[in-house]
């Protein structure tokens, strides 16, 4: 606990300063915001990409959940590339007489490019968790004289409560521990002021206090999500439903339903691919040199490829424990694993930076602690989603194995693992996934010289060289969508991305 | 209405009839109704008509077409053919069709589908409006649940959630209540109890019902008459006993119970079989060969065979109060009886074998050609005429 060489009057001092009180007031308004606009956002899409029937629902299903691959400071970059003062839009405008935006810095910009790039969470947990709804219990409140708006008021939006919820969890930790959109943004939030007091200044207890503090909001969150849970029980007797569920007809409705999934995608997805492909083919022209990029995306997959192996090997016996072993002990281990869900990246980051420079000076600015750091980050995604497919297989075929005499390492190997194999993929996939897109850490932990993906965009954007961050951008989308898509794919990848944040 | 001792007109005519007769005063009248999904035919020219305050049972195999109707009724699915008409007013097919909130028909789910979100109060009241709340608890006091009102629907048994979702439907004092296999989710013991349960319930309630089930026994119990279906087309309506002893087709006689087909020849007033000849006086029937429909319990054992057929017990089955008892006639051809279980036949043993003479059904082909009524024990006829 770097924090406590301040000594008491010292944390009372950064408390209580007005400066940290404006942070706590500034990011939790930000987090509200942005959580209540990408439920608004997501909800109305899920319901409308699984129940109702809007032309090219399939491939809408896919394009409003693609934003996930876009990571938050690439959003902010495309839009201050776009809106900024010089930007693409200003440019066209220029000729017009326009002198002046609005600005795209602080608030509401930060709010913006959040919500464009978080609504996915929300939307993927929610359209699992509609597509698991019974669709009897929409019959029976029919049979029983109640119309569509009363049923879908009384009866589907109360089931969709715990999925409403935990995806607004996801958001808000997200907006909580976000660097890279309010860093190119300007908005003073708690992760870009701990950056900006460690970089900055040598004032590192401060930063180490507002880590703290984060901390503290975060578990806040946790708790506020735990009480909102409620007490009725939310179950499902037979799981996957025998009947297709029924499909509500658009009607009128049809055309402005697919305006609004046009208009998300277009400015969530179009609009971010299309600006860095501008960019992109302007640097080009310039002739920006394009070999660093492909160094910096070697570097990206081989850290996040090894961080998500470690993640699932470390994530493996604690998940056979917590499904096979159900108790207090195993509880509680599981529990821990989940530890990483609720800590920022730059929390995590700075801790690994203190402990490696002190206690292990030869792990420190290696890779391998970076990718050490990723396997703590992303822990809970691996355990989620192994935890997920070992559940689906039933004791009783490992019993049946062994009573036909097979030992248990065959059996493990025989019957379990083939089994778990798609949960494990799964699992691996969405931690590459996060890992690739992952920032304050790897800024933090990279070896000297060391540049991935994510810190070529973020040094270039920083220096407003828009040119030099479009093709590692586009690197880093291209490949991160692979992994996206295969999830959304194989059907059941939905359900796995709960672990996702 | 009697039964002709021949040939009855096609089923077809027969729905018509009953439609055109009581079609003002129905609670349920459909007529003609077909369903289709894709190649599949679901129901093909379905013709019921439900009085109100009756109980009538869909009786038949899965994939016969019962849910279908059933969901045809409630409004979840679109006739493609024929109408539908609740209490006289008309909510499906000729270019109407009422949506299922407006049918004032509420379904009970075989899962019962209780919402997991509200109590069993809530429930109870979701149907009926926020004012009423003397309906629920008078509609749980009916089903017996007073009490339980303030719990969810996963702290209650099965039996309990059974009866929540009756109350459910009941609340609104709805004009016919539609059960798609009610005791399906029940566990056996359970489920006998709970069947008398419902059926005193919605008696109670005054209410009309038409209930779905693969179960002859379920069917039996609680219906006023059983509508036998088979591949989306009814093969028999009529009360429980006519279904079970007066079976139109071979499938009816077969689903409902154990049948025998012993072949059987018709002349001059007779009908021979391998077990007798007995007199049978129907003029409608040709002579020639035929096949007479026995139910075990109308196979007689006489336990020290004389003159007249006899028969080698082949296998014995305890069930409890009867042994079933299979036996090798001389033909070779081996039928099922029942004997009281009091009584200890083993394989081998040589046996008379006859058959009650005063209930004769007579089969040619898949159908019934001819029947002679039973009588009980005061003479009157099972026939409902």
């Amino acid at each position: 606990m770097r924090s406590w060489g301040l000594g008491a009057s010292g944390v009372w001092n950064t408390v209580a300063d007005a400066r940290t009180v404006g942070l706590l007031v500034r990011t939790s308004l930000l987090a509200l915001a942005v959580t209540a606009s990408a439920v608004v956002i997501a909800v109305p899409l899920a319901w409308l990409t699984t129940r109702t029937d809007l032309p090219g629902r399939r491939a809408w299903t896919v394009l409003t959940a693609l934003p996930l691959v876009i990571p938050s400071y690439i959003g902010g970059y495309v839009f201050v590339a776009a809106l900024g003062p010089r930007g693409i839009v200003q440019g066209w405008l220029e000729p017009l007489g326009v002198q002046r935006l609005p600005s795209i810095y602080g608030f509401g910009g930060a709010w913006l490019v959040l919500t464009l790039f978080t609504y996915p969470y929300v939307l993927l947990i929610v359209r699992a968790a509609i597509r698991g709804l019974d669709p009897t219990l929409e019959e029976a409140s029919y049979s029983l004289g109640r119309g569509r708006r009363e049923t879908l008021r009384r009866v589907v939006l109360p089931q969709l409560r715990p999925a409403i919820v935990a995806g607004s969890l996801l958001v808000a930790l997200y907006t909580l521990h976000d660097f890279g959109a309010v860093s190119l943004l300007r908005f003073d939030s708690f992760t870009r002021a701990i950056y900006l007091n460690y970089q900055a200044s040598f004032d590192r207890s401060r930063a180490a206090m507002l880590g703290v503090m984060l901390v503290a909001l975060t578990l806040i969150v946790l708790v506020l999500e735990a009480r909102a849970r409620g007490r009725a029980a939310f179950y499902r007797r037979h799981p996957g439903g025998r009947r297709p569920p029924p499909q509500m007809s658009l009607g009128r409705w049809r055309g402005p339903a697919l305006a609004a999934c046009g208009a998300i995608t277009g400015m969530a997805l179009l609009l971010p691919v299309g600006i860095v492909v501008y960019w992109l083919v302007r640097a080009a022209g310039e002739g920006e040199p394009l070999r660093v990029a492909f160094a910096a995306a070697w570097n990206s997959v081989r850290v996040a490829g090894l961080g998500a192996l470690i993640a699932l090997v470390a994530a493996w016996p604690v998940a056979v424990l917590g499904v096979r072993f159900p108790g207090r002990g195993a509880r509680t281990l599981e529990r821990a694993s989940y530890v990483g869900y609720a800590l920022p990246g730059i929390v995590v980051a700075l801790s690994l930076v203190f402990f490696g420079a002190r206690y292990v000076p030869a792990l420190y600015q290696t890779t391998a602690m970076l990718a050490f750091a990723y396997a703590v980050l992303f822990l809970p995604q691996a355990g989620g989603a192994l935890r997920a497919s070992l559940l689906q297989v039933d004791p009783h075929l490992e019993e049946a194995a062994q009573s036909l005499g097979s030992s248990r390492r065959r059996t493990a190997l025989r019957i379990v693992l083939p089994l778990v194999r798609p949960g494990a993929l799964a699992g691996l996939a969405l931690v590459f996934l996060t890992a690739m897109k992952e920032l304050p850490a790897t800024l933090l932990l990279s070896p000297t010289g060391f540049s991935s993906l994510a810190t070529e965009v973020w040094s270039a954007t920083n220096a407003a060289s828009f040119g030099r961050a479009a093709l590692p951008a586009l690197l880093l989308i291209v490949l991160a969508s692979g992994p996206l898509a295969a999830l959304l794919l194989s059907g059941s990848g939905e359900r796995r991305l709960r672990g996702d944040r | 209405m009697r039964l002709p001792a021949a040939v009855r007109p096609a089923r077809r005519d027969a729905g018509d009839t009953l439609a055109a007769m009581d079609s003002h005063a129905a609670a349920v009248a459909c007529r003609h109704v077909g369903k289709r999904f894709g190649d599949v035919v679901a129901l093909d020219d379905v013709s019921v008509t439900v009085q109100a305050g009756e109980i009538l049972a869909l009786l038949g195999p899965s994939g016969c077409g019962k849910t279908t109707f059933l969901r045809v009724v409630a409004g979840f699915e679109r006739a493609d053919e024929g109408t539908v008409a609740l209490d006289g007013r008309p909510v499906d097919g000729d270019g109407t069709f009422v949506a299922p909130e407006r049918r004032r028909a509420p379904l009970v789910f075989q899962d019962f589908a209780l919402f997991p979100h509200m109590t069993v109060a809530g429930n109870v009241a979701y149907g009926i409006g926020r004012g009423d709340r003397d309906r629920v608890g008078e509609v749980l006091r009916l089903v017996g649940l007073h009490g339980l009102q303030d719990r969810y629907p996963h702290e209650l048994s099965g039996g309990q959630q059974q009866r929540v979702a009756l109350a459910r439907a009941l609340a609104p004092r709805p004009a016919i209540v539609l059960l798609d296999e009610p005791f399906s989710n029940l566990d056996a013991d359970l489920r006998a109890r709970v069947r008398g349960e419902v059926r005193t319930i919605i008696r109670a309630a005054g209410a009309t019902a038409v209930f779905v089930t693969h179960d002859q026994s379920e069917a039996f119990d609680i219906a006023d008459r059983i509508a036998v279906m088979r591949a989306g087309r009814i093969e028999q309506i009529g009360r429980p006993e006519e279904i079970y002893h007066v079976p139109e087709t071979r499938f009816v006689a077969d689903f409902v119970g154990r049948a025998e087909f012993l072949p059987a020849t018709v002349h001059d007033g007779c009908i021979e079989t391998e077990l007798g000849t007995v007199s049978f006086d129907a003029a409608t029937v040709d002579t020639g060969a035929a096949e007479l429909m026995l139910r075990p319990e109308d196979i007689i054992i006489i336990e020290r065979a004389g003159d007249g057929p006899a028969g080698e017990v082949v296998e014995r089955r305890f069930q409890g109060p009867v042994n079933e008892l299979v036996v090798r006639l001389a033909s070779g051809r081996t039928v099922t009886s029942v004997h009281s279980s009091q009584t200890l036949f083993r394989p081998g043993d040589r046996i008379g074998v006859t058959f009650a003479p005063d209930h004769l059904v007579v089969f040619r082909g898949d159908r019934r050609v001819a029947w002679m009524p039973a009588r009980d024990r005061t003479g009157t006829d099972v026939d409902p005429a």
